[in-house]
């Protein structure tokens, strides 16, 4: 076997296409799964066990299920019922979803971890419900889990492959296309698994910026 | 709840009647009654897990009672009256009736999330509707009173137990109650900073007419500063008495072996 690192090279600009792909996805998805996550976590704690139930099987049945099985599901289901999307937005909805599910966990340790006192102090001062959880539970909640909401950014990049599946084609789907052109598949995978790499250490390198900027109540 | 309870009335601030509060199997409260009257201070002394700061925060709204009627200032305040019926209280009743209550914990439970002078204007602006402005100058005048004119742009954290205590104490009275509850509010404190916080409470207790319940294990600040000092045991008040009496003629034997067993500790 021969490894031609010229080939790693020439497969550079499909990859950065491939990257902005990668990219769309996972922003796109990060905040879907940032958002729907709280909203998760809230309606799980409703005292209304008709919105708590369903909430929670609902999140256990994604948590539960392949990401691939949900992006085939929504990629074929999402038209039959009128939704028309293009791939890109159908994936990077179902990666937001599926990791809805586990952000909704991490902000319920989060939440879980404010002391009881601090629900007590704002009874005790009459703040109402929507006060309580905007000005003195999720200011504390949420710098405890910034670290952990950062480790999902990263691991959510690295699913972007499986994206390829509903025809998305990111770094992973522009090396096989060069491979099937060229019948070299080495040389562009290698490339498509280095910017990958590259990527996610940058990624990991700022998450752990924001981490030391954010991620703890400043005392 | 069968026989017809005591009509509101307004001689009294706080009224328990037939109050009875349950943890699963373990009876804390037992059919307890007992009132307080307008401006009195009044301290709950007795054996841990006695029961004392469940009532607390009963009137705190913290917990909800099992059985019986609390009123504070002649309102009922986790029941209102629909069709002729008491029914328990919806959330819009007990945010009308917390106004008039607050409350210092154990744990102080400041904000760590907001700088001193936030936490005390914080509810202000949030619950009663002042300005900014208004509830900022109602906050200097409380740190100041309490000493702490200097830690305004601290954190909780970066304060000592003693000043986060006297800011919990600004930050309650900032919401002008008419009742203040004071559940044992020195016992996480260091020995040397429990003294700061007594003589604030006694500042406030001679210069202000609110209301104070006060959970303690401080017999020396509950003998200077209480009107009227009830022994709670198993769920009731065995007894009730001015401090100058209950302290030095007790007249039931478990408050003698209480005392005793209490001062031989502080000595």
């Amino acid at each position: 076997m021969n490894f031609e690192w010229s080939g790693v090279w020439d497969a550079m600009p499909t990859m950065l296409d491939g990257l902005l792909v990668a990219l769309a996805a996972t922003g796109i998805g990060y905040v879907i799964a940032l958002v729907l996550g709280l909203v998760f976590a809230f309606l799980r704690r409703s005292d209304n066990r008709w919105v708590s139930m369903p909430v929670g099987f609902l999140v256990e049945f994604i948590r539960s299920t392949p990401l691939l099985v949900q992006l085939f599901f929504f990629f074929y289901v999402l038209p039959l019922i009128g939704i028309s999307a293009s791939p890109l937005a159908t994936g990077a909805f179902a990666l937001g979803l599926h990791y809805a599910t586990y952000t909704s966990e991490v902000y319920r340790s989060g939440i879980d971890g404010v002391p009881p006192g601090q629900w007590e102090a704002a009874t005790a001062l009459n703040l109402s419900t929507r006060r309580t959880w905007t000005n003195v539970i999720l200011p504390q909640a949420i710098p405890r889990v910034v670290p952990a909401l950062g480790n999902y950014v990263i691991a959510m990049f690295k699913d972007t492959p499986q994206l390829l599946a509903i025809t998305v084609v990111e770094m992973l789907g522009g090396a096989i296309a060069i491979g099937s052109e060229t019948f070299r598949y080495s040389e562009p995978i290698a490339a498509a698994g280095l910017v990958y790499l590259v990527v996610a250490l940058l990624m990991a390198w700022v998450a752990r910026v924001v981490e030391r900027r954010y991620g703890q109540v400043r005392v | 709840m069968s026989e017809p309870y005591s009509s509101p009335s307004s001689d009294v601030m706080i009224q328990f009647d037939r109050v009875v509060k349950k943890f699963g199997d373990h009876v804390v409260l037992r059919e307890l009654d007992f009132s307080v009257k307008p401006g009195e201070f009044v301290t709950l002394i007795g054996p841990s897990g006695s029961g004392k700061t469940t009532i607390l925060r009963l009137l705190m709204t913290l917990e909800t009672a099992d059985d019986g009627t609390i009123q504070v200032g002649g309102e009922y305040l986790s029941h209102m009256e629909r069709g002729g019926k008491l029914v328990p209280a919806d959330e819009r009743h007990l945010r009308n009736q917390r106004k008039r209550i607050g409350m210092v914990f154990q744990q102080f439970n400041l904000f760590p999330n907001m700088k001193v002078l936030q936490n005390v204007t914080e509810a202000p602006v949030r619950a009663l509707g002042l300005s900014k402005a208004e509830a900022e100058q109602r906050a200097r005048e409380l740190l100041e009173m309490v000493g702490l004119s200097d830690k305004i742009d601290a954190h909780p954290m970066q304060l000592s137990g003693g000043q986060q205590q006297r800011v919990a104490i600004a930050r309650a009275l900032a919401m002008r109650p008419q009742v203040l509850l004071l559940d044992e509010v020195t016992s996480a404190l260091d020995p040397e900073l429990v003294a700061g916080v007594l003589a604030v409470l006694k500042e406030i207790a001679r210069t202000t007419d609110i209301t104070f319940l006060c959970v303690t294990h401080e017999m020396q600040f509950a003998q200077d500063v209480s009107d009227r000092v009830m022994m709670f045991d198993q769920g009731q008040v065995i007894e009730d008495a001015p401090p100058e009496q209950l302290f030095t003629q007790p007249a039931h034997e478990r408050t003698r072996s209480f005392l005793h067993a209490v001062i031989d500790r502080a000595v």
